[in-house]
């Protein structure tokens, strides 16, 4: 379908999605920076590695989809969107201004290749289930991919879904959480524990895998190795870094959902090599 | 005595048909298949069936990708459940998506019966009218329900139908067509117009015919579909009539009875009656007990009915003595 960059290029266009969510965020003044920068590399092995589609043709049947089920990484989402030509990427500076196409949270209703309004957490994976199921009644070779938080899966509702992937044996889905080990009040560990995680997929019947989310080739092997899976639905538990790619925001709560000063906004830009 | 069909039994039997001329069509349920009776549906169409298990919200999001992904789903379960455990699942992607789910959520209403206070959904109507992009349909008997599944089927978009547990006296013809937005008039008359829904609707047929044998002409409107409201009907009548009663198996906040409220202080302020249960949740008991327990019958209809009629006229602007401070905490209309 397309010509897939190798992984320098993958890896470039991670570095300059860097850059646009920092612009993105440093113009609005607001939004989710930590998130959005730890997901950076998942967005880019999927939208231009792994992910089926057709350029010019956005709504096309057969095409693989994607839910953000962790709706406040949309900064990330949007400016690989952008990239991809889904809308002109002047757009991602109008970032959660009035009448911007850019909502605070994704919203299918005013952007171009977002599939569903998400950011209240927990419900993204019952509706990759409810996709995957459509695809396999259409007969659609189309696979469906959701990116969840860490803190997300906290929600009940994840739950039940990884109960009824499994029971329904969704093997053209492919769920992956974004391993930050960050939530808003602090780590996940001491807010509310989620380990042993990758048992716990395995024992709701889930084909599960742990990757480094920040090495490209390590993800698209992984999606690679899902796709031979028959019968189970897959869980790539990505072990990325909050904030990764400018010191100063690694690892570090306080950095979830606030944009950048202008001293913050110059370092990042000169640690990304504007 | 006509004929009585159960709005749900009806439903299920209507959409099993469905399945046959729409292949997209799919029925997913959350363990209470036989009581919402999508059985009939998943007995035809197996592999078009999802039983979700105990889990409504999962079977809100399911529904929702299905939707996303070319499906007609129609998710079922009971009244509570549905919009109450799953009612931001509704909200931040059916709703909020423009999605073209159907829930369709039987035992709404006291006359669930002996199952209790859990189990009697009176709040569903409240909680589907205040979204954005949702229809929302409450059938008043068995022609009615085949009537609004088919168009439900045809109509892209959003629609909660309620659906109930017990038999209902049959009211329209065979082939009646449901038209969204529109109320209907079934008795005309001149003194008072009696506004109901679901199980009410009949009750209010009741209601006029005995108001008749006492010389008052009530015209009995079926607003059956609750949202968009057929506003324009609603404001000629208050107009024509002077007074108004609603009636609904549902809180007298938040359902018909403040809707119909709404239309009509911004624009034909008349004297007004809420039937509808008052502040409270139901109990167990046997449907027609409970009617009568919290005052939704025939009877009462028709005391609201000359309440309404005998205070035609008065001038609202001063309050006099039938507006008491309770009446604003218990949602009781005076």
């Amino acid at each position: 379908m397309n010509a897939i960059p190798d992984e320098a290029q993958l890896q470039e266009i991670a570095r300059q999605i860097r850059l646009d969510i920092i612009e993105m965020l440093y113009q609005a003044g607001s939004g989710h920076l930590g998130g959005s920068l730890s997901a950076a590399d998942i967005l880019v092995a999927l939208f231009f590695g792994e992910m089926r589609r057709k350029p010019g043709d956005p709504c096309w049947p057969d095409r693989d989809r994607f839910i953000l089920s962790k709706g406040h990484g949309a900064p990330a989402y949007y400016a690989v969107l952008a990239r991809l030509g889904y809308f002109p990427r002047e757009e991602l500076l109008t970032l959660r201004r009035f009448g911007s196409i850019l909502q605070g949270h994704p919203d299918s209703g005013c952007t171009p290749g977002v599939e569903i309004p998400t950011g209240s957490l927990g419900q993204g994976l019952s509706i990759a289930n409810g996709l995957a199921l459509a695809a396999r009644l259409n007969g659609h070779g189309s696979r469906i991919h959701v990116l969840l938080g860490d803190g997300e899966i906290q929600e009940g509702q994840i739950w039940e879904a990884a109960m009824s992937a499994a029971h329904y044996g969704l093997d053209n889905l492919v769920a992956v959480v974004d391993r930050n080990r960050l939530q808003i009040d602090g780590r996940t560990a001491e807010v509310m524990s989620l380990e042993p995680l990758a048992p716990k997929w395995t024992a709701f019947g889930w084909h599960t895998v742990e990757v480094d989310g920040h090495r490209i080739a390590e993800l698209l092997a992984a999606f690679k190795d899902c796709r031979a899976v028959k019968g189970r639905p897959s869980m790539i538990i990505a072990h990325t870094v909050k904030g990764k790619g400018v010191s100063i925001f690694e690892d570090k709560a306080k950095y979830h959902g606030v944009a950048p000063n202008e001293e913050e906004y110059r370092q990042a830009l000169r640690e990304l090599g504007e | 005595m006509s004929a009585k069909e159960s709005t749900r039994v009806e439903y299920g039997k209507t959409l099993a048909k469905l399945g046959a001329e729409y292949p997209d069509i799919v029925v997913l349920d959350a363990d209470l298949s036989g009581s919402t009776q999508t059985h009939h549906f998943a007995k035809v169409f197996q592999d078009r069936f999802f039983n979700m298990g105990i889990a409504e919200q999962d079977l809100m999001g399911t529904a929702a990708g299905l939707a996303l992904g070319g499906k007609i789903p129609f998710a079922s379960t009971f009244a509570m459940f549905a919009t109450g455990r799953a009612w931001e699942q509704i909200r931040q992607t059916i709703a909020y998506g423009n999605l073209n789910v159907k829930i369709v959520a039987s035992h709404g209403g006291v006359t669930v019966g002996e199952d209790g206070g859990s189990h009697q959904a009176l709040e569903d109507l409240a909680l589907m009218r205040i979204l954005p992009n949702m229809v929302v349909l409450v059938p008043a008997d068995g022609p009615e329900t085949r009537a609004m599944v088919r168009w439900a089927a045809a109509y892209q978009g959003p629609v909660y139908m309620r659906t109930g547990r017990m038999p209902v006296p049959v009211i329209y013809d065979d082939g009646h067509r449901f038209e969204l937005g529109t109320a209907s008039v079934l008795r005309d008359g001149t003194d008072v117009t009696l506004i109901g829904i679901g199980v009410m609707v009949h009750a209010c047929l009741e209601a006029a015919e005995a108001l008749a044998q006492d010389g008052l002409a009530a015209r009995v409107i079926n607003c059956s579909c609750l949202k968009p409201l057929d506003w324009e009907l609603l404001v000629d009548s208050a107009r024509l009539t002077g007074a108004v009663v609603t009636a609904e198996e549902h809180m007298a906040t938040g359902g018909l009875g403040s809707a119909v409220s709404e239309i009509l202080s911004e624009h034909c302020p008349v004297p007004m009656k809420r039937i509808g249960l008052k502040d409270t949740f139901g109990i167990s008991g046997k449907p027609e007990v409970l009617l009568k327990h919290y005052g939704l019958t025939a009877a009462d209809i028709m005391a609201a009915a000359r309440q309404v009629w005998r205070r035609k006229g008065e001038n609202c602007a001063a309050p006099g003595p039938h507006l008491q401070p309770a009446a604003a905490l218990t949602g009781e209309s005076k």
